[in-house]
């Protein structure tokens, strides 16, 4: 563990060798420590006059707190096994109006869909809140949420980059000016992954094999499509947020295979949870949970009966996407059953 | 009484941010005041008094915001006590990335959005890197990954503080904010001989005090020139 007198008695460029993720921490200084790379720290430090703490707003005592938690953190980052959820367990709780919540326990496995149904207002955010905070009874709904079974550690609440949920929904938009590429490297920087060029490499290809157009890794993020980026989010998401979580807030039914979406997050082992009320998707997930007045009042297993309904569904959903794509290239409209053995 | 001081960009979702925390714990009975300091103008005391908050203006004019903030905080903390608040929350827009607004031993909050570019957090100073939480808003409209890049460019400034991205219109993660906000056991009765965490930005020149004329015979005091020679 790197104690307050080793950090003074060492310079920069032996701190930066030894903990190389220091580099982020010292860039975000408005200090430049990298000038005086041979000189233990303590020394620059004394060395800086009262003006020059002042003129950049630097606090001695702060930054060497700042720098003992920042190694720390990342210290017990990097030793954390990638994938701890196996599973969530939600212990009820009650609704609006106090009456408690009829099931005995409901549990999101890895790699499986769960769907949340309700109108608005009925307390799905209420439920997703209650996850990403790891409620333990101490929130409006009075549920639980455990972790493998556990009472999870509060550095699910308040560590950063330790985030249960991730989120996805039709809302979002790409608002940075970079191509795809730069995008993709620095979301992986930040998340200090070990074979940044390859994952960025997958990316880049589950995003174009879900979307219907596909785009180049140097095009600016801005500029994709709605299904396009919808489809990058995905992968993204998918293979590169830390969260174990992720949940969908419908997917638009244009320029992106919804069905290869949901398979790419479950085969990354994510608890996928998607709030829906488009009848395809609800379908596809295993269970469903109907929201009710706050409270979870129901949980249906997803039946044979409705399996095979989905099936049908897949059917004619498949024939507007037809007919969308003979509009799209100016085709008239008519007798799709002849062309239906095609594409 | 608890004092709680809330500052950030100008339209960061400060406001929208304490609307939807008060709301979830005026529900659990907790009475709040509000007092808000801006620069020029605000309607944000409507929002307040709207929401059932009393609340209290002050417009620092010519004056920086921050030192206004400091000559003023004593007063609105005797108004707080008088009229029996459980919860005072202090907000201040900070319009310089200089501001340093927040007292030692009284809780600070820093609220920074999303779509403020991920240089952002780099840029300010102790407004950011000395607060206690940093509530980050807009994630509803960026990608995750937005999302998780900059949560960790402010991390990167200030690993101490706790960083909750909390969604200022729907009000998630308002809740969890509000638990962390209000100590049945706390109390600030005075905040004579406290000190703020970091000096505030200084300025005290000829045109702090109105001058408008331009050349080097009408600058006074704290004047300080651009370097255009080297390179």
């Amino acid at each position: 563990m790197a104690g307050r007198e080793y950090l003074l008695q060492t310079t920069p460029l032996r701190l930066l060798k030894e903990f190389p993720y220091l580099k982020a921490f010292f860039a975000g200084q408005t200090i430049d420590l990298t000038t005086r790379n041979n000189v233990p720290l303590q020394q620059i430090l004394l060395e800086m006059d009262e003006e020059s703490h002042e003129e950049k707003a630097f606090d001695t005592e702060n930054f060497l707190n700042q720098l003992q938690d920042f190694i720390a953190q990342m210290q017990s980052f990097l030793g954390q096994d990638k994938n701890l959820v196996d599973y969530l367990t939600i212990l009820p709780g009650h609704d609006k109006n106090g009456n408690a919540e009829n099931f005995k326990q409901l549990i999101f496995k890895k790699s499986t869909i769960t769907s949340i149904v309700g109108p608005t207002g009925s307390g799905k955010s209420r439920l997703l809140a209650d996850i990403e905070w790891v409620a333990q009874g101490d929130t409006p709904t009075g549920r639980s949420v455990l972790v493998n079974g556990e009472k999870p550690s509060v550095d699910w609440r308040f560590a950063s980059g330790k985030k249960l949920v991730a989120q996805l929904s039709q809302n979002m938009n790409f608002v940075m000016d970079l191509s795809v590429i730069e995008f993709l490297e620095l979301h992986a920087r930040s998340r200090m992954v070990a074979n940044e060029q390859q994952i960025i490499q997958r990316i880049i290809e589950a995003a174009n094999d879900l979307a219907g157009e596909k785009f180049k890794a140097d095009s600016p993020i801005t500029s994709l499509s709605g299904g396009q980026s919808r489809a990058l989010m995905i992968a993204d998401t998918a293979m590169l947020s830390s969260s174990p979580v992720v949940l969908i807030d419908e997917i638009e039914n244009a320029g992106i295979d919804r069905k290869k979406a949901l398979q790419i997050l479950i085969g990354e082992e994510k608890v996928v949870l998607m709030a829906t009320h488009d009848p395809i998707l609800a379908l596809m997930a295993h269970q469903r949970i109907i929201i009710k007045n706050g409270g979870i009042y129901k949980v249906i297993k997803t039946s044979d009966e409705e399996k095979s309904m989905l099936k049908e569904l897949e059917e004619s959903d498949r024939k507007l996407q037809q007919l969308r794509s003979r509009l799209r290239s100016g085709e008239m409209l008519t007798a799709i059953d002849q062309n239906n053995e095609k594409e | 009484m608890n004092l709680i001081t809330v500052s950030g960009p100008p339209s960061s979702g400060k406001t929208a941010i304490i609307l939807k925390t008060a709301e979830t714990l005026m529900q659990r009975g907790v009475k709040i005041g509000a007092v808000k300091f801006d620069c020029l103008h605000t309607d944000d005391d409507i929002a307040y008094e709207k929401a059932g908050i009393p609340v209290k203006k002050g417009l620092s004019g010519q004056l920086c915001p921050d030192h206004y903030f400091v000559s003023n905080i004593e007063a609105v903390l005797e108004w707080g006590l008088k009229e029996g608040f459980d919860l005072l929350v202090s907000e201040s827009a900070g319009l310089c990335n200089r501001c340093s607004p927040y007292i030692k031993e009284i809780k600070a909050i820093c609220v920074i959005d999303n779509l403020s570019g991920i240089n952002t957090p780099k840029k300010i100073g102790p407004m950011l890197r000395m607060a206690d939480i940093v509530v980050i808003t807009k994630g509803d409209i960026v990608s995750q990954a937005e999302r998780e890049v900059f949560a960790a460019r402010v991390h990167t400034v200030n690993p101490t503080a706790i960083i909750m991205n909390i969604n200022g219109l729907t009000g998630q993660g308002a809740y969890e904010l509000s638990t962390l906000l209000f100590d049945d056991e706390k109390h600030v009765d005075s905040l004579k001989g406290r000190k703020l965490r970091f000096s505030m930005p200084s300025a005290l020149c000829s045109y702090c005090l109105g001058e408008t004329r331009i050349g080097e015979s009408y600058q006074m005091g704290n004047v300080r020139k651009i370097n255009l020679e080297e390179n």
